[in-house]
């Protein structure tokens, strides 16, 4: 670790938060099943409780394998920590629960994951937080609809499932302006392809399932802090800068000045709503990690051939990938994503819905199920799964159609992948 | 607690219980750059064991108000004047790095209110390299990500600081650039890393200490090396307790520190 500044996006994915086992020598993170921690004496049990030393006590709150993962993924983002959750819905509640409360309100983009919506629009509604949506790419309207009650602003870096890229500087300059921060789902693009806090974001989440993980077999969360926001400054905060009879009356914004947020996290949303990550998942999730560069630009590359196939098919009326003429995100895409849009990605064809169901059954790489990020190459119909819930003018606000078709592009050969397509699209064509 | 210094708004951390002068005091100088919050286990153990803490933030850094103050010597004065504000006639000065610079003239300016002396990662004369001043001036930003580097020893600080899950390198480089963008009007960075360089009194301060003094020094530390330290021990007779850390041994080290720091209360 000596030299003069921090080591490299590769390095910190195969060490940050980890070294050698001090007990065994176990050069790999070992796995810390174990539901709690012994004391050292009464003394050292009353300290831990009291935030007089750091360590820990129980594995809801927290855990030396979700640890490593927390550290790792905070410095994969440039972060000052973060805590790993049961999911990256998990996350996202965990993010407004420690900043909103009943009568709060959130500004978001409607181009969100069908799960984010529907947490927002139906479930916090009933617990009386209310969001109003805004087009990623209306400036103006995220601007108007900030009220005097709003806590934050909320965007998915490529939202879903049109892409569009969302505007960070631009959004974070509106949200600072109103002494609000922003929280980015950064799922789609992993920092291997844009670290969110260097162009403003204030909270980044990931769901960990996806490419973090990478290999399709566990489900988990990540909530990450910048450290850089001034709850103090904001003034918008109480549950930040003033004292929190539930923890020894803390005040965390003085308790530390750049750990406030995760503080009040770990030690009240994660203590309470208990929807922590298992150590097992943690494990897993670093594995997945350790290749994460490797992999990233490997999906990148296969997408890029996909796309350029699919864009110059009879059969394929669009493709929506920010890298293509006509995307309305491609300059903003050049600017903040210049490694790459990610490979999850949709396109339009041409046909009737039957043809589009043809299409998806007849693929034979490509899974149909209801996930991205995997390292196997996926395919779904929103309209008809992740979306289903949403009325059809929602579905229009979101970019979404009865024929789209939303691919994510695993790992394999680009060219059988590309073989798949090609017969598929043939056996859709037939089902006229 | 807010504090009124030489007529400006000055801060201090107490660990989570209201500060009871009558109490033994321990006042808690940070390093350059910094501000209350990497004292914050140490004092809240010290506050519950019964000490009066102080967590000071010096002026222009944290919460305190600026500007800064041009020299050791008046950061000196103006810890002894916050001590007095606040009630405390004696106290043991911990510092860490331009911190113990503070404490130790604090301790020859008035032998008579420092009961002992704590140094983290200390050396005197605590010389600044040209290629890192020249970076403060001209890209501080480079230059943090510099001083990052060079004062954490690990990609793995265990149990981390100040809870798990927090990320040392990325919350300590957080922490130097919030300090730096508290003022437009003055480069941060730069006048903390010159005040240490320009610091000449050392060699007079430690002949008019007369407290118990311990050096608490990491293994690894490359800013402040354990032979920088030796000279500095001798002339302090101080005890030295070696920590398996680097420069920024409170976060990284914070069970090691604590130790260290109990061990020096009763000397």
């Amino acid at each position: 670790m000596s030299g003069y500044s921090d080591p490299g996006f590769d390095t910190l994915a195969l060490h940050a938060g980890a070294a050698p086992d001090p007990a065994t020598g176990a050069r790999a993170v070992p796995i810390h099943l174990s539901t709690s921690f012994v004391f050292d004496s009464s003394e050292h049990a009353a300290s831990l409780f009291n935030m007089e030393r750091s360590g820990h006590v129980y594995s809801r709150i927290s855990n030396p394998t979700n640890a490593v993962l927390e550290e790792r993924v905070a410095a994969l983002e440039g972060g000052s920590g973060a805590i790993a959750t049961a999911s990256g819905q998990a996350a996202l509640h965990l993010a407004i629960a420690t900043l909103a409360d009943a009568g709060s309100h959130i500004v978001a983009s409607s181009a969100l994951y069908g799960g984010s919506h529907n947490l927002l629009h139906f479930t916090l509604a009933r617990f009386g937080i209310a969001t109003t949506f805004v087009k990623p790419g209306d400036i103006d309207g995220w601007r108007a609809a900030i009220r005097p009650e709003t806590r934050l602003l909320f965007g998915e870096t490529l939202g879903n499932p049109g892409l569009d890229v969302l505007d960070i500087p631009t959004i974070s300059a509106i949200a600072h302006d109103a002494r609000l921060p922003l929280l980015v789902d950064s799922t789609f693009t992993t920092p291997w392809l844009m670290k969110p806090f260097e162009h403003g974001a204030d909270l980044v989440f990931h769901s960990a399932t996806k490419f973090l993980s990478g290999h399709g077999t566990v489900i988990g969360g990540v909530l990450v802090d910048s450290g850089r926001f001034d709850w103090d400054k904001s003034g918008r905060f109480p549950e930040l800068t003033e004292p929190y009879a539930g923890f020894h009356g803390m005040v965390f914004a003085e308790e530390s000045s750049v750990g406030a947020f995760l503080l009040r996290a770990r030690r009240e949303g994660l203590r309470d709503f208990g929807a922590c990550m298992s150590p097992h998942t943690a494990w897993l999730i670093l594995q997945g990690i350790e290749t994460l560069p490797l992999r990233m630009a490997r999906h990148v590359e296969n997408t890029r051939k996909i796309v350029a196939f699919l864009a110059a098919h009879p059969m394929v009326a669009s493709v929506g990938y920010p890298e293509l003429d006509g995307h309305a995100s491609q300059a903003l895409a050049r600017r903040l994503l210049p490694r790459g849009c990610g490979s999850v990605f949709s396109f339009n064809l041409k046909g009737t819905r039957q043809q589009g169901i043809a299409l998806i059954e007849a693929l034979k790489i490509f899974s149909h199920l209801a996930n991205v990020g995997d390292c196997r190459s996926l395919v779904i119909h929103p309209a008809s799964t992740t979306h289903f819930r949403m009325d059809d003018a929602a579905l229009a606000q979101a970019g979404i159609t009865a024929g789209t078709i939303r691919l994510s592009i695993g790992l394999e050969d680009a060219d059988d992948l590309i073989d798949d397509l090609k017969r598929a699209l043939k056996t859709a064509e037939r089902a006229q | 607690m807010k504090l009124l210094v030489d007529g400006r708004q000055a801060y201090a951390y107490t660990g989570g219980k209201p500060f009871d002068p009558a109490l033994p005091c321990v006042v808690f100088i940070h390093g350059a750059m910094h501000d209350h919050s990497g004292w914050t286990l140490l004092a809240r153990w010290c506050a519950h064991q019964g000490y009066g803490v102080l967590a000071i933030n010096q002026p222009g850094h944290g919460r305190s108000e600026g500007p800064p103050l041009p020299s050791v010597e008046a950061l000196a004065d103006w810890t002894l004047a916050l001590m007095s504000a606040a009630g405390a006639q004696q106290a043991t000065l911990v510092g860490h790095s331009m911190g113990t610079l503070i404490a130790l003239e604090a301790a020859a300016r008035a032998p008579q209110c420092v009961t002992r002396l704590v140094l983290l990662g200390t050396a005197y004369p605590m010389k600044v390299s040209d290629v890192l001043l020249n970076a403060a001036r001209e890209a501080p930003m480079k230059a943090i990500d510099m001083v990052n580097a060079l004062s954490i020893s690990t990609p793995a600080s265990k149990p981390s600081y100040p809870g798990p899950g927090m990320w040392v390198h990325g919350s300590n480089r957080a922490l130097m650039r919030n300090q730096q963008a508290l003022s437009s009007d003055i480069n941060l960075f730069e006048h903390d890393f010159r005040l240490c360089d320009a610091y000449r009194g050392g060699e007079q301060a430690m002949a008019k200490v007369t407290c118990p003094t311990t050096l608490i020094t990491g293994t690894r530390d490359q800013m402040t090396p354990p032979k920088a330290t030796k000279e500095l021990a001798a002339a302090l007779k101080a005890q030295v307790v070696m920590v398996p850390a680097g420069h920024l041994m409170p976060a990284e080290a914070p069970d090691a520190v604590l130790a260290g720091l109990r061990e020096a209360l009763l000397r």
